[in-house]
């Protein structure tokens, strides 16, 4: 599978957009400057635009506790989210959401979600809907391995194959929900024959590899746009920050994080495989890095500038019509 | 005694309780932590760190890391209490209950009642609560008046350190499923504890100041909130017995009515939000029973009826203040 130049650079620079705009979040939420819960997705890059990649305007993603990878994915404006993990105005919800519920509908991104398995019903909706519209869309659940024990995903998993909704179920295996080693916590020990049980064919691959997630992305949703229902993959990787910032994360065994960056990682791995092979310039990866540190530092600066939201703001949005 | 936070309080009750009665077992979501990973075992202790030290203490037998499925879990704590078990279970934040609802409100709560009498369902509830954390819409909820409507569920809503020990205790104890409330804010906060147990009864109100010109009614947190107002107002001379009634179901209605009587100025302060909450409930206790002897219109101080909002500036005007309270209080005080 070749991939064009233009598909590199995009696959790099948005890869790098969420490594550089997680690695500012974990400073700056050191500084005491952003409130609230916040979790990193730094270390997954691969899943949020390997998968986004395959999108378009008319599909729909549901996200997870980690959810700004998917933003970034999805093409959400990186100024907007910013502010509103400051929770200032010019958010992307008007900083009334923040990091646990950032959310552009109007992108097709229907919501990070504070609810563990929140999300595979939603997308099993957003699919229903591009199915009875006839638009051709399909839709995307995000969703971790602590989701992947919840009733709600199960559950949406057999709806969408008794309806052959044109979802595509990915697991994010980051090895532990929140504390709990996934290897523990996954009955069965196979999410893929898990998900056959379901009559939904999937796959398992190395969350480190853009390109076998991409692939593997290309290939599910082209089967579930073209009518063949329900897709699944199982993406294994690792985060590279705590379940949520402030998390020491003891659980995990000394140095394994480190090790990860060292010789997992998956923009490292992206660098050496395009510049082996000729397809893209150390320079132009280079110069793409620049790029996106003064697009983070400027949105950032944005942020704090910000005002934050006016008292009226409590009260509106509750409903359409009062 | 000695001075405990509410988080030791609550870890103190649990180890006691575990000590005593081998059939209390504790289980949850990273209720220890670390389970079936490579590095520190019991790395948390719940996510607020309440049941740190228990897994080590009674072992992986008594203290039991959970998938995140919460059906399943709040389920199996009831089932296996109608079996001889008195389980303890954390949902983590009481927002989860939109994930295992039915577990709560079709079965535990009903057990009792639809089998004749013939079932008992010792099991605690373990869930925190509340704002003021910036954690937003999906984390922040004080949803105690859906429990407290459900016949069957007893509702603890501890104020305090002192309170919260005392009172997981008698919620251990007791033979009816409890909810019981933990507000996030409170977790910090120090007071006198005993080291011994005690039980505090459910159902019964404590009284923490004695005023005769405004009853203050407050939940969790605002108790806090109630007793900084009262002494803000003794100094405009207005005096205010603040009531806490530790517990929505059952609710100690005498203490409150009793209180009414003498004061004739009700302030009920509710962290849930407005609609069809425990002060609207108290609000038609007194109503309803002690009518004539009301001199001014009974005010409810609430966060208006709006989910959670994010950002800081505007969660601090959502959450009910001392100041809130007391302008509610002067306001009702001075009514003719």
């Amino acid at each position: 599978m070749q991939l064009s130049r233009e598909d590199l650079k995009t696959a790099y620079t948005k890869m790098r957009t969420i490594r550089e705009f997680e690695e500012r979040v974990h400073k700056e939420f050191a500084t005491g400057k952003i409130p609230g819960f916040v979790h990193l997705y730094a270390g997954e890059e691969t899943s949020a635009v390997g998968v986004c990649m395959q999108l378009n305007g008319i599909d729909h993603i549901t996200s997870t506790h980690r959810g700004h990878g998917h933003c970034i994915g999805k093409g959400c404006d990186i100024g907007g989210m910013m502010k509103e993990i400051y929770g200032r105005q010019g958010g992307l919800c008007k900083g009334k959401g923040g990091s646990m519920h950032i959310a552009d509908v109007g992108k097709g991104m229907l919501g990070a979600n504070g609810i563990v398995g929140g999300g595979p019903p939603l997308a099993c909706g957003a699919a229903l809907a591009a199915k009875v519209r006839k638009t051709g869309g399909v839709a995307v659940a995000f969703f971790g391995d602590g989701a992947f024990n919840q009733g709600t995903t199960l559950e949406a998993m057999n709806f969408a194959s008794v309806y052959q909704l044109p979802v595509f179920f990915v697991l994010e295996d980051n090895g532990y929900a929140e504390t709990t080693s996934s290897d523990w916590s996954i009955g069965g020990h196979n999410p893929v024959r898990r998900a056959e049980g379901f009559g939904i064919p999937g796959e398992r691959v190395d969350g480190h590899d853009f390109f076998a997630v991409y692939r593997a992305a290309k290939e599910a949703i082209d089967r579930a746009r073209t009518g063949a229902g329900p897709q699944f993959l199982h993406v294994e990787f690792t985060r590279y920050y705590g379940h949520f910032e402030g998390d020491a994360m003891t659980y995990r065994p000394p140095g394994e994080v480190t090790e990860e960056r060292n010789y997992l990682d998956c923009l490292s791995f992206f660098r050496a495989r395009v510049t082996s092979a000729g397809l893209l310039d150390k320079e132009v990866l280079d110069e793409i890095d620049r790029d996106i540190a003064r697009l983070i530092d400027r949105a950032v600066l944005d942020a704090q500038a910000a005002p934050p939201p006016q008292a009226a703001d409590l009260t509106t949005d509750v409903y359409k019509s009062y | 005694m000695s001075k405990k936070s509410f988080r030791q309080a609550l870890n103190e009750a649990m180890r006691q309780e575990m000590e005593r009665d081998p059939a209390v077992i504790l289980m949850g979501e990273d209720i220890a932590g670390g389970m079936g990973a490579k590095g520190e075992q019991d790395a948390w202790g719940d996510v607020l760190g309440a049941s740190k030290g228990l897994m080590p203490k009674f072992g992986r037998d008594r203290v039991f890391d959970t998938p995140i499925s919460e059906s399943a879990f709040i389920g199996a704590a009831a089932g296996a209490a109608i079996n001889g078990l008195r389980p303890i279970a954390q949902l983590m934040f009481v927002d989860f209950f939109g994930v295992c609802g039915d577990q709560i409100i079709n079965q535990m709560a009903k057990f009792r009642y639809m089998f004749g009498g013939k079932a008992t369902t010792p099991v605690v509830i373990r869930t925190l609560f509340g704002a003021g954390l910036r954690a937003a819409s999906q984390h922040s909820q004080c949803l105690y008046p859906i429990f407290t409507h459900v016949p069957g569920l007893k509702v603890v809503i501890p104020s305090s350190p002192y309170e919260a020990k005392g009172l997981m205790i008698q919620s251990i104890r007791d033979d009816d499923p409890v909810i019981f409330f933990e507000h996030k804010a409170l977790y910090d906060t120090a007071g006198e504890v005993p080291d011994e147990p005690y039980a505090i009864p459910l159902g019964k109100a404590n009284v923490l100041r004695q005023g005769g010109d405004v009853t203050i009614v407050a939940l969790g947190r605002m108790v806090q909130f109630a007793m900084q107002a009262a002494d803000a107002l003794a100094k405009e001379k207005v005096e205010c017995t603040v009531i806490d009634p530790r517990t929505t179901s059952p609710l100690d209605s005498a203490t409150i009515l009793e209180s009414v009587t003498k004061t004739g100025r009700l302030v009920i302060v509710d962290e849930a939000n407005p609609r069809c909450n425990v002060a609207t409930d108290i609000s038609a206790l007194a109503a309803q029973n002690v009518f004539n002897a009301l001199k001014a219109p009974i005010r409810m101080v609430t966060p208006p009826h709006t989910p959670v909002p994010f950002a800081g500036e505007l969660e601090d005007l959502y959450v009910p203040s001392p100041a809130t309270i007391q302008a509610a209080a002067i306001e009702t005080a001075r009514y003719h």
